[in-house]
């Protein structure tokens, strides 16, 4: 079964919206989308690197969205204007990141596979990473739910409870990492981000709490990505941006339907 | 000066719920509070006034252990259970969370503790409710409710009537005495309604970035630092205390002690 390349990506595209749902839930809630776009942009630094020193892609993504994550952590809350910063750091990791890959003459690299993605060129070993990560950060996410959650809503409840916000900041910014290095296979480094908001925003007009609005994210999610994959199949249009205009067309859904459940009440 | 709880200066052997020394905070370089000694004993009502930006949320974040002292020490009695509601909480509209989940933060309660925590504010029908639809006086009773999940030792509140109207904030006020006095809680809490901290409070500990001047409501209303900091005429806050002796202060037990 898993020999079918259809197949592969239907898993892969779960498996990456599962990892992605409770992530995307806290950057929508902490508004960490810049921060998403800093890491998965610097991402293609990591494919850059990778491919020069001929390393597995999944670890030059990991250090350079590690780095950057890590980075712009150290950064936050220091008297910069946050959205400046990013939006410095987000674009010049692309920038750079393209610049590096045009040094590297002698792999013919197809850049647009690592901007949008290839999701049908999933092989069975980058099935297996797309399924390691994503169950590593989803096992973190449940693990650490709750203090996360406190962290969220305030440093001081979190602290007078005995949780270090910095410390569940990391632990966001790990996780957010990990994703990056393996959904770039799927959606590629500049709908990562797509991948993370849209689903969680969907989902929120229909969720009472926290939980259901990442189940229901990850829901949407993995929906998005077999209905992006059967469009990308039948019409022959490019997977990632498919998959995330799926996603989109929930969000609308959500909207649409959130709307009347008010007017229900 | 060492700012011993009256208790303490009595010379009976309680020992405090929280104790801090020579206490110096940082935020950023800046230092926002010096050399504080300040103790609070069990059942005590102290209130921490001064103007914006002299640390008296620092100190009460120092206390909760969200800041670290940069010097001097904080001692907290072990295993003391303190109820925190702080300042500015805001939850916004991407985070649907209802209020009994927003209870089950960050270890989950019986529904049985969330009913009875929730009606002991009178809050009890937003048990289902979202919490950013809520109103300033509703959010702030859910924080209350909140904070006694574990039957505190401690009720830590940061100026918790913000927002509110004069009706809201003094119901919650009375609220707070009614709690206290049901849980025997000491109640350490921030405000800048000089007339409540007057009348209600068993101390009152003035912060300019150091402790200006600390004693009992009217040893405190009197001296000039206060006067310096806050003027004669406040609000008529001194003239209401002054002239307000018709009902109890709850000062019994450190009665003789202060102006001996």
């Amino acid at each position: 079964m898993l020999d079918d390349f259809l197949v592969r990506a239907v898993l892969a595209g779960i498996g990456v919206a599962i990892a992605a749902a409770p992530l995307g839930c806290f950057v929508v809630w902490r508004k960490m989308a810049y921060f998403g776009d800093a890491t998965s942009h610097a991402a293609i630094l990591g494919v850059a690197l990778s491919l020069a020193f001929s390393l597995p892609l999944v670890s030059g993504t990991l250090a350079v969205a590690l780095i950057m994550a890590l980075v712009v952590t150290s950064l936050s809350g220091k008297g910069f204007a946050m959205d400046t910063l990013l939006g410095v750091m987000a674009h010049s990791a692309l920038a750079a990141g393209l610049v590096a890959t045009s040094f590297i003459s002698d792999v013919r690299i197809d850049l647009m596979a690592y901007l949008f993605g290839d999701i049908l060129a999933v092989a069975h070993a980058d099935l297996a990473v797309i399924w390691i990560g994503a169950a590593l950060v989803t096992a973190v996410m449940a693990f650490r739910w709750s203090p996360l959650l406190t962290a969220t809503l305030n440093a001081d409840l979190a602290h007078a409870s005995g949780i270090d916000p910095k410390r569940e900041q990391l632990v966001l910014t790990l996780c957010l990492a990990v994703v990056v290095a393996v959904a770039i296979k799927v959606v590629g480094v500049l709908l990562i981000v797509a991948m993370l908001i849209i689903p969680a925003a969907a989902a929120r007009p229909l969720a009472r709490n926290p939980e259901s609005m990442a189940v229901g994210a990850a829901l949407i999610g993995a929906l998005s990505a077999f209905l992006g994959l059967r469009m990308s199949y039948v019409y022959d249009t490019p997977t990632g941006p498919s998959i995330v205009c799926a996603a989109a067309g929930f969000f609308i859904l959500g909207l649409m339907l959130g709307r009347f459940r008010v007017r229900a009440h | 000066m060492p700012q011993l709880p009256v208790a303490r200066r009595c010379g009976a052997l309680i020992m405090s719920l929280v104790e801090t020394q020579d206490m110096s905070i940082r935020i950023g370089g800046h230092v926002a509070l010096r050399n504080v000694d300040f103790a609070i004993d069990a059942g005590e009502i102290v209130t921490v006034v001064g103007p914006n930006g002299s640390g008296k949320s620092s100190l009460l974040r120092a206390i909760v252990g969200a800041l670290k002292p940069h010097s001097g020490t904080v001692k907290r009695q072990a295993g003391l259970r303190i109820g925190y509601v702080p300042q500015k909480l805001q939850i916004d509209e991407t985070l649907p969370i209802t209020v009994q989940r927003f209870l089950d933060l960050p270890g989950r309660r019986g529904r049985a503790a969330k009913h009875q925590a929730l009606r002991r504010v009178g809050a009890e029908e937003l048990f289902e409710r979202q919490m950013f639809a809520l109103s300033g006086g509703q959010f702030q009773r859910v924080l209350l409710a909140r904070a006694l999940l574990d039957n505190p030792q401690l009720l830590i509140l940061d100026e918790p009537t913000t927002g509110l109207d004069q009706p809201g904030s003094a119901a919650l006020y009375r609220l707070i005495e009614e709690i206290r006095r049901e849980l025997n809680a000491a109640v350490l809490m921030v405000s800048h309604e000089l007339h409540v901290v007057m009348s209600s409070s068993d101390r009152v500990i003035c912060l300019n970035g150091h402790v200006c001047c600390h004693g009992t409501p009217d040893i405190v209303a009197s001296a000039p630092e206060y006067r310096a900091l806050f003027g004669t005429g406040t609000h008529g806050a001194l003239a209401l205390y002054r002239h307000d002796h018709d009902h109890t202060h709850e000062h019994e037990n450190h009665e003789g002690c202060t102006h001996a």
